[in-house]
């Protein structure tokens, strides 16, 4: 099962649809991190609400994309985790520190709003692009 | 009761249909949507230990009762090389693969009852228990 | 040959009562008949001696021979077919009409030992005459009848026990409220005990009114929890980590400096954690949170076009 991954200004929205094997999600790793480097994005948004457990394989796949992808300058927010998937995920002491979490997809796109307005704000203006 | 769901590990799907599996188990059992969710993953990572350790094994899914008590028992099974030192692979965070180490520690702590019996050389079997709270 | 097959069909519909002979099923015809014929007489008698004992007071008149019909038909068919499954039924349901008037177990008990107790008169008088034949119609008449009493009591006990335990269930939830201040502000006063299963369920109610309410922060006040041990600190921990990975900050107040010190000896990883004095500084400092981030939140989203992955 692929993952559909959308192009929407700067972001890169990956939005699982259904369950996925050990496969997908390593597919998935490296589609995101090849499209960041070629597009030169600056936010990835990956969109899980409909994955209805997360196991300590998925948790680290997540966070293999974000470290990734901010070493290729993009910042990377997981939006839609549902409340029961998260509690498991504590129990299983997998907490995805480090990582951004947000709500859903709105919020995911608030969130690299003012990220990347925040870094531009805060770094000497470069003229980009 | 009595009933028994046997399910072949062999590749990665065999992981998420086992996991499913379970989760539609727990349902039955009549375990909340967030305990069901618990199982689910437990499943998971003891699944892909066996895929990891052995590339091969089974996940034996099934309905247990203890006086009034209701519950779902899963039993890991491969032929695999054993765990040399059951202590250490228990611990948090230690894993001799690629994982993060929180596999088996990890579905231990969302379990009642967690059991490991391994012989190297000979295979490993996991046998977990969650039981029902009692309201 | 005939005589075992149907000896042990009888058996297996009446298991705990003694196998009955052929002729001690006669002697409960006869008496079933009896019990049929004197239906309206006798059951007016049993409701008036419940009235008269004071039990089911909680009941009018016209209720109480209401249901004594119904008992006493039910009875009298347990008795006939050795079967208790429509009694066990009716009086379920019985318990479910009455619990909630407050009628207790002894009334119940009360009520089954005195139509015992007037069926056995009324085979008293009727084989006054035949003392021999009496006896053996309450040898027959006694197991069937003990058995009775039994189900009914044991059915209303048991719908009892459901009861009280679907209450506790709804105080526990009611204790627990989760408050919305404001908009995406929550408040979780915690209050009492926290035993691990009401630590699972308060979190499990958080979690979802956060998604519900699209929560930013969330303020889980304990000033009225007494003590926490090291299963519960931990929870409670567990808790501000998954309310993070749905989108939200969790501020902790009123840790008492006991529970600040147990928790700091045994060891809880707090570094993750925010805690605030007391509950009013929880929220002023909620309110600079959502403050900070209130700017943001309002890009629409745009029209989104695929591309594809590879």
């Amino acid at each position: 099962m692929e993952v559909p991954i959308l192009r929407q200004g700067q972001y890169l929205i990956a939005s699982i649809q259904s369950a996925l094997t050990d496969a997908d999600l390593s597919h998935l790793r490296e589609a995101l991190i090849a499209q960041v480097g070629r597009s030169r994005c600056r936010g990835v948004i990956v969109d899980v609400t409909a994955l209805d457990v997360m196991d300590s394989f998925a948790v680290r796949t997540l966070r293999d994309i974000a470290h990734m992808a901010r070493l290729r300058g993009a910042e990377t927010v997981i939006v839609g985790i549902q409340p029961d998937v998260a509690f498991a995920m504590v129990q299983l002491g997998l907490t995805l520190k480090g990582v951004a979490t947000v709500l859903d997809l709105e919020e995911g796109l608030a969130f690299l709003d003012s990220r990347t307005k925040a870094t531009l704000d805060t770094k000497p203006k470069r003229g980009r692009g | 009761m009595g009933e028994e769901l046997r399910l072949p590990i062999a590749a990665d799907v065999d992981v998420v249909e086992a996991r499913q599996q379970g989760r539609a188990l727990a349902a039955v059992a009549g375990f909340s949507s967030g305990e069901q969710t618990v199982i689910a993953a437990a499943i998971s990572e003891i699944a892909r230990n066996i895929l990891m350790y052995a590339k091969k094994g089974e996940i034996i899914l099934g309905l247990v009762q203890n006086g009034d008590r209701q519950g779902v028992s899963v039993v890991a099974i491969d032929q695999g090389p054993g765990i040399p030192d059951i202590d250490r692979a228990m611990q948090y965070g230690y894993s001799t693969s690629h994982g993060v180490g929180a596999g088996l520690p990890g579905a231990k702590r969302l379990m009642d009852e967690f059991e490991v019996d391994s012989v190297v050389g000979r295979g490993t079997t996991i046998t977990m228990k969650k039981w029902r709270r009692s309201i | 040959m005939a005589d075992t097959k149907r000896s042990m069909s009888v058996s297996t519909r009446a298991s705990e009562a003694p196998a009955l002979t052929e002729s001690s099923a006669g002697l409960l015809r006869e008496l079933v008949a009896h019990l049929r014929q004197n239906r309206t007489q006798l059951r007016e008698e049993w409701a008036r001696r419940i009235t008269r004992a004071e039990l089911l007071t909680a009941m009018t008149e016209e209720e109480i021979f209401a249901e004594a019909t119904a008992v006493y038909d039910n009875y009298v068919e347990a008795l006939e077919t050795g079967t208790f499954e429509a009694l066990q039924a009716y009086s379920r349901r019985l318990s479910e009409r009455i619990i909630p008037r407050g009628v207790e177990t002894d009334e119940v008990v009360g009520i089954v030992l005195l139509l015992r107790d007037v069926l056995a008169r009324s085979l008293f008088n009727k084989y006054q005459d035949n003392v021999e034949k009496l006896n053996r119609i309450l040898d027959s008449y006694e197991p069937a009848a003990n058995r009775i009493a039994n189900t009914v009591a044991v059915g209303f006990v048991e719908e009892r026990e459901r009861i009280i335990r679907q209450q506790q269930e709804a105080i526990r939830e009611l204790s627990t409220p989760v408050l919305q201040v404001r908009e995406r502000l929550l408040i979780l006063p915690i209050i009492g005990v926290i035993d691990p299963q009401r630590a699972r369920q308060l979190t499990e109610q958080l979690l979802r009114a956060i998604r519900a309410n699209r929560a930013k922060v969330v303020v889980i006040d304990v000033t009225g929890v007494a003590a926490m041990d090291s299963g519960v600190a931990n929870h409670l921990v567990q808790t501000v980590e998954a309310s993070r990975l749905l989108g939200a900050t969790v501020i902790v107040t009123g840790l008492s400096p006991e529970i600040a010190q147990t928790l700091v000896t045994i060891g809880v990883d707090l570094s993750e954690m925010a805690t605030v004095g007391d509950l009013q500084g929880g929220i002023e400092e909620a309110e600079r949170l959502l403050a900070d981030r209130a700017a943001p939140t309002a890009t629409p989203v745009r029209e989104i076009a695929p591309e594809s992955q590879r």
